[in-house]
């Protein structure tokens, strides 16, 4: 019992811990792919301890709305962890307090503070880059749906821990081609949800045409460092639910002891590692898509993972 | 080494996810805007037409899916998109985006509620075809009835041609779960059947282009007499 309990803070941990370095991988790998030296994979870390040094300025214009979302885009992903597996194959402490949909209503608070916050300073941008995210947020809804209802009804359970397990056993659930569909279109949500290529481009520097980062534009000092750091656990987290839970169930402990709970720690690294060398092929290889183009993406991943529960009834 | 069994799952499990992706292949016509990634998408879909085809051949032993799967690739996969490219100028195919009726979201979900009609329509049929290729049907039919509809919602020459020839795969995947073993002759006669629609499309676009320089089919509508 107590060592479950553990076992889930270090979870928590390991999410606070490496979510920085997963980005700055990304990041770096992305300037090599484009022949530039690219910063150090550090960079993220150096990043949050510069703002949490720097005074915040807050607008006196603002509500608590602006002063709260930053806190609840910081805490939203850790409670996510605490119910998905990110390194223990078996359910600890928590997972049974929440399923996915548990779990992505969480995830979408995180999201919905954010842009009530932009809109409330006022700052024209913000209320645009609002708008505009909710707008691939709510074309991205149907699509989480569908994918949980694909998962749920061919594992019969919506407890990612459970949902795992039926993919690998026996092993030709593998190549079930519901599962290879929904892998899929989940792939087309994380890009759509953490604003990679094809949807936004996170790098871009130019506010007229910036879906992700206009929210945060207002906040600086701790806020901003609370509203990054949240950025990269949001990112970390789904990219647990998508290699943990839906595509490759392998690496994870499986006994409660600590060295099984310590050596899954690189593995699910490595894992995340391999999953961005796809992400960056697919990011250098795209270009953004204009604004109105983003309803095909994510009509394409709707249409996806409705074939996957098609196909799915056929109980194959 | 694995046992009989187990391998026989494996197969019907990646035979099932050939048709998933045949599927998706299909949706995918509907969704492409580009002439020429349009014909890659039918080069795709033939290619795992004929991965099923061959799976099938391995579960049921029989030869004939080995046949109709080598006639596939050197009819549909080779020769249809050469006499495509060859017949048509290239003027055609550089174009950026092909008009449709209607706008590439609703196009697709017209084509999802044609793939659900698809399942409902076969949902009856399918204890009777019981046995390792009962995703094939049908995915099959709603290959063709989506060919139908890219017929019907594209207004350029080549993508309807294509469709015309996606519609064939469809009812291809169908026909190999039903009659696994039919004669070869009426393979090769299908085969015979697509090249020659190709040719004669082919022969007709590229004297259309000629003459009237466009092939866009949806502007034959304002020829009426007034």
């Amino acid at each position: 019992m107590t060592s479950r309990l553990l076992f889930n803070i270090v979870q928590v941990l390991v999410v606070l811990g490496f979510a920085p370095l997963v980005k700055g991988v990304l990041a770096r790998l992305k300037e090599r792919v484009q022949s530039r030296q690219g910063p150090s994979i550090f960079q993220p870390y150096r990043d949050l301890r510069k703002l949490f040094s720097k005074d915040e300025v807050v607008s006196d214009q603002s509500s608590w709305i602006f002063r709260a979302a930053p806190y609840v885009v910081f805490i939203a992903p850790i409670f996510v962890t605490l119910l998905i597996p990110v390194l223990t194959n078996y359910p600890l402490f928590f997972a049974f307090m929440g399923d996915m949909l548990g779990g992505g209503f969480i995830l979408a608070l995180g999201g919905f503070f954010a842009a009530l916050a932009a809109v409330d300073t006022a700052n024209p941008y913000g209320a645009m880059g609002a708008s505009r995210t909710r707008m691939v947020g709510f074309l991205a809804e149907p699509v989480f749906m569908m994918v949980f209802f694909t998962v749920s009804f061919s594992a019969g359970s919506t407890i990612p821990y459970i949902v795992q397990e039926n993919w690998i056993s026996p092993f030709s659930n593998f190549f079930t081609p519901s599962h290879i569909l929904v892998v899929l279109s989940f792939l087309m949500l994380i890009i759509a949800e953490t604003g990679s290529i094809p949807v936004d481009n996170p790098s871009g520097h130019f506010e007229l045409a910036m879906i992700d980062e206009s929210k945060s534009l207002e906040y600086s000092g701790r806020g901003a460092a609370l509203m990054k750091w949240g950025g990269y656990m949001k990112f970390f987290v789904l990219l647990c639910i998508f290699l943990n839970v839906l595509v490759t169930p392998w690496g994870l402990a499986g006994s409660q002891h600590i060295y099984d709970l310590l050596l899954a720690i690189p593995l699910v690294l490595f894992k995340m590692f391999l999953f961005l060398l796809v992400l960056v092929v697919i990011e250098s290889s795209l270009s953004k898509l204009r604004l109105f183009r983003i309803t095909e993406f994510l009509t394409a991943a709707f249409i996806t993972a409705v074939a996957a529960i098609l196909v799915g009834l056929l109980q194959i | 080494m694995m046992n009989a069994d187990s391998m026989t799952s494996i197969v019907t499990q990646l035979n099932a996810l050939t048709d998933g992706l045949f599927l998706l292949s299909c949706f995918a016509m509907v969704a492409m805007r580009q002439i020429l990634a349009c014909l890659k998408i039918f080069i795709i879909q033939a290619c795992l037409l004929a991965v099923s085809a061959c799976l099938l051949g391995y579960l049921y032993a029989t030869e004939h899916l080995f046949w109709v799967a080598s006639i596939t690739v050197a009819a549909k996969v080779v020769i249809i998109p050469w006499l495509l490219r060859k017949s048509i100028s290239d003027d055609v195919y550089a174009r950026r985006e092909v008009s449709q009726v209607l706008n590439i979201p609703t196009s697709l979900l017209i084509a999802l509620g044609l793939a659900i009609f698809a399942f409902a329509l076969t949902s009856p049929l399918l204890p009777a075809t019981a046995g390792p290729a009962k995703v094939n049907l049908p995915v099959g039919l709603a290959g063709l009835f989506i060919g139908a509809f890219v017929i019907a919602a594209r207004r350029e020459a080549v993508p309807e041609v294509i469709g015309i020839l996606a519609m064939e795969n469809g009812a291809f995947l169908a026909g190999i779960s039903i009659a696994p073993t039919l004669s070869l002759i009426a393979e090769l006669s299908a085969a015979f059947d697509g090249l020659v629609v190709v040719l004669v499309f082919g022969l007709l676009t590229r004297r259309i282009y000629k003459h009237v320089g466009t092939t866009m089919v949806g502007n034959l509508t304002i020829l009426r007499e007034d």
